[in-house]
């Protein structure tokens, strides 16, 4: 028995992920009013040089950009992305974000944020932790900060896609960001895409142009075409609309509190 | 070691043994077997399932290049080709094959349905460690019964990639199906993607290989004409549970070739026949993750053989045949002309085609294609009563227009012209006395346990569905096989009631592609599920999610409770239709360890897979 319980335990020790606690379990095991003892059928167990007879924990990697446009108004070139990935299996991946503007409607050359967190899955969403790195100029200077980062991402109901986040910065500003989006398919390969994003602040951050209360809504149409899955060309509209104390930063800075941009981009994934 | 020389020996003794046996046959037969394969075939391309038997037989694993219409791929073979070639056995004797793998990966070979020793049973990680590149691992086993069967590679994606043969076992006693000429018909799946890349897309977009989504112009023509308010309610119903009613088939015909003795529609793989002959086809399904319904247009097929035991005969007109089945039928052509054989893909998107005919050369219509089927409200589980939606009315009749014809529902409400005199399905209802004697039949609730993150839903409601031939089936006047129509053509031996009962759910999440049973991968189970030996129980599937699984327990056979009393069939792969339970009883009359699994193969690589120990039987003193 205790030679079982070595084999057992070194088993464990490399993790094969076959269940080993079977061969415990069958000692153990005991048929009410037989009264027999069943036996360990050792010499079935699996060897310790033996593959797994599926590899179900595999890991992958993968990486979408849902938004990757360049938006032309007058003489400024705008562009925008929304990257995000992701590596892992089935219950845990390490996310990768990162969205960005540049020449923003408040006059900023670039507004950039990237974000690493870890993301565990229940069900329908993935809940995620990590942290965040803002960075944007401010009167014409870069200004940078780091946040504590808690989001819920996943599919709900009437299949919206949702994307939440919670961050906590450094000074111990509060903000939030939401997103959601739904797939219209027009056909199999036309796709009409809505999305509105908004976020919200606890704190008034004036070297970040944020506000008290909600900040901004961007509400956009896209319409793609699935070239492939993988690659697919779009074109779309925003609305970009500045509220409260963010908008008055954004007169402060010269810039425009209601924006309609043209965009035209690419989705793309691997 | 081996080599040529060997495979030489092995051809010779096949024709020896041939000329031997020539009566069983008849003089026709044996002269088709003798002559090589293309000299009857059809012109274009004929594939060659060149056949081996003996006593000792050799097989090679390596990669090949594989031509599929006008594209070349690289498939993984047995012995070159795709299929591998037909092993032809005896029951009663002893074999040996000694399997050499040329590949660069671990391959293995298992031999599907074939009650073998535990070591033999070729699953790497359960009955060995699978055979190391440039190895050869020496197969011995006696054969204990006969059968249509098939073997194929266990390890990783190779089967997808071409490591797939058919079996033939003959009876020693005489065969009680009578017929004058076979032809094995093994229906396969053939991807240029590699099994990695098929995965890698299915586990980053759900629904990722389906072209068949319902779309804003199916959603305006479906408000035209059953009406707005009704159809929308559907189309919401369907988006609140994040769920896709066209889900049929992860990996569809955008990813793959369908292909007939490794032959494309367009090749045409032809077998022949002289007129008034009895012909018995073993179909075989090696796809990796195709599920089709076969018929021949003209031709009526009577089932004798299923998963290689036989059956009493039954005359049908289509069946449905899984990944890993296998169906035996006699058909008797009686016009001069060809017939075509018709594989269609469980999704509509796509099909194996092949040809009976008097002469090569010959072909024959190709049926029109059946619309795309959709997933109804009965097969989620959800129980009638507690439906309450206004306007929508659950009889069969409305669900016909919703969803295209051919949509089968719960309760038939058409007339179908019996021209049998037998079992008609619209007497199939829910009073039916032969349901009450299948053991929980009966529609089950589901118990608050949803089984984790990993699985997606439960439904409300599982019932028996064995009497039911599956979605997209049925409403077109034609006889379909169902499981309960499955008699064996002679009781087994042990009759005994199971003396205990175990039940599993199969789970999974379909926008994850995570696949379980009890909610749990194969790595995330602590323990193998214990037999003990010489036991007989019943074992309970409960389908949690609303696709078909094709359960496979290697071993031992499953006797399907489908109400056939002493004559309950025996299989060895299930296929459990969404939101289903059905049980079969298990004689655990195999020790060791065995390996249990859907054999959709990225359901299984996913986790749905589990162990079943069988003790050991008591040393007597």
């Amino acid at each position: 028995m205790a030679l079982v319980s070595l084999f057992k335990v070194g088993f464990q020790a490399k993790n094969y992920g076959v269940p080993f606690g079977a061969v415990t379990a069958f000692a153990q095991t005991t048929r009410s009013g037989s009264g027999r003892q069943e036996r360990a059928p050792s010499h079935w167990s699996p060897q310790a040089d033996w593959p797994n007879p599926v590899d179900d924990h595999e890991r992958f990697t993968f990486i979408l950009a849902d938004v990757l446009e360049y938006r032309p108004k007058g003489t400024d070139r705008d562009f925008r992305w929304d990257i995000e990935g992701w590596h892992g299996g089935d219950y845990h991946r390490i996310w990768f974000k990162s969205e960005g503007e540049r020449h923003t409607a408040f006059k900023a050359d670039y507004d950039v944020d990237f974000q690493l967190l870890y993301g565990r899955f229940i069900r329908y969403y993935d809940v995620q932790v990590g942290a965040r790195a803002e960075t944007q100029t401010f009167q014409g200077r870069n200004v940078t900060r780091g946040h504590a980062v808690i989001g819920l991402e996943g599919l709900v109901p009437y299949r919206y896609e949702i994307e939440s986040a919670l961050f906590i910065s450094h000074n111990g500003d509060v903000s939030a960001r939401f997103t959601i989006t739904k797939n219209y398919l027009l056909t199999q390969r036309l796709i009409f895409q809505p999305r509105f994003e908004t976020h919200a602040a606890i704190q008034k951050v004036e070297r970040f142009t944020t506000g008290r209360g909600l900040n901004n809504i961007e509400l956009g149409f896209r319409l793609r075409y699935e070239i492939r899955r993988e690659f697919a060309p779009y074109a779309g509209v925003s609305f970009d609309r500045s509220f409260f104390g963010t908008a008055d930063l954004v007169r402060q800075e010269g810039g425009d509190t209601r924006q309609v941009r043209f965009a035209a981009g690419v989705r793309l994934w691997f | 070691m081996s080599g040529k020389e060997d495979e030489m020996k092995t051809d010779l003794i096949s024709r020896r043994q041939l000329l031997k046996s020539a009566g069983a046959f008849g003089m026709l037969a044996l002269l088709e077997r003798l002559a090589p394969a293309y000299a009857w075939a059809s012109a274009a391309d004929a594939a060659l399932i060149p056949q081996l038997t003996g006593n000792v037989i050799d097989l090679t694993l390596a990669e090949t290049p594989f031509r599929v219409g006008d594209r070349t791929g690289t498939a993984m073979t047995i012995n070159g080709t795709v299929p591998g070639p037909l092993v032809r056995l005896r029951e009663g004797g002893e074999v040996t094959l000694r399997v050499t793998n040329r590949l660069k990966e671990v391959s293995s070979i298992h031999w599907h349905g074939l009650l073998v020793p535990p070591d033999m049973d070729g699953v790497p990680g359960v009955s060995f460690g699978g055979i190391r590149p440039g190895k050869t691992f020496t197969y011995r086993f006696p054969l204990k019964q006969s059968g249509t069967y098939w073997f194929h590679s266990h390890s990783g994606g190779q089967e997808q990639s071409g490591v797939y043969a058919p079996m033939i076992i003959d009876p020693i006693a005489p065969d009680p199906v009578k017929y004058d000429r076979e032809h094995v018909v093994v229906l396969s799946d053939w991807s240029f993607a590699s099994p990695m890349e098929i995965m890698d897309k299915l586990k980053k977009q759900a629904g990722y290989f389906n072209f068949q989504r319902r779309t804003m112009q199916e959603f305006l023509s479906d408000a035209k004409k059953n009406g707005w308010r009704r159809t929308f309610d559907d189309y919401r119903m369907w988006s609140r549970m994040r769920m896709d009613p066209t889900d049929f088939a992860d990996v569809t015909g955008r990813a793959y070739t369908y292909l007939m003795n490794g032959l494309s529609p367009a090749a045409n793989w032809t077998g022949l026949f002289r007129l008034g002959e009895r012909v018995r086809l073993r179909f075989i399904d090696s796809g990796a993750m195709s599920i089709f319904d076969v018929r021949i247009p003209g031709l009526k097929m009577t089932v004798v053989q299923a998963d290689g035991q036989n059956v009493q005969p039954v005359e049908v007109d289509e069946f449905r045949i899984s990944a890993a089945e296998t169906y035996d039928v006699i058909v008797e052509p009686k016009e001069d002309r060809a017939y075509t054989i018709f594989a269609e893909s469980i999704d509509r998107s796509g099909y194996a085609r092949g040809t009976l005919a008097p002469r090569p050369g010959m072909s024959a219509e190709i049926p029109a294609r059946r619309p795309r089927p959709l997933r109804t409200m009965d097969e989620m589980g959800m129980s009638m009563e507690g439906m309450g939606m206004k306007g929508m009315e659950m009889d069969g009749m409305d669900h016909g227009n919703m969803q295209m014809p051919g949509m089968r529902h719960g309760q038939e409400m058409e007339e179908i012209p019996n021209t049998h005199g037998e079992d008609d399905r619209s007497d199939r209802t829910a009073n039916d006395p032969q349901r009450a004697q299948i053991p929980g039949s009966a529609p089950v609730k589901h118990g608050p346990d949803t089984h984790g993150p990993g699985n997606q839903m439960t439904p409300e409601i599982t019932r028996g569905r064995l009497d039911e031939p599956g979605a997209g089936l049925g409403g077109d006047g034609r006889r379909v096989l169902t499981y309960t129509d499955l008699k064996s053509l002679h009781p087994y031996p042990d009759r005994r009631e199971p003396q205990r009962e175990i039940e599993i759910h199969i789970t999974g999440h379909m926008e994850r592609f995570i696949w379980s049973f009890d909610g749990k991968k194969y790595s995330e189970a602590k323990e193998p599920i214990h037999f003990r030996y010489g036991e007989r129980l019943r074992w309970t599937f409960v389908n949690d999610t609303m696709m078909e699984h094709p359960l496979h327990l290697h071993g031992m056979f499953m006797e399907l409770e489908n109400g056939a009393g002493k004559h309950l069939p025996r299989k060895h792969t299930i296929n459990l239709k969404p939101a289903e339970r059905l049980s079969v009883a298990i004689t655990a009359g195999a020790p060791g360890r065995w390996a249990f699994h859907c054999h959709l193969l990225f359901h299984m690589e996913a986790g749905m897979f589990r162990v079943v120990e069988v003790s050991e039987p008591e040393a007597r003193p």
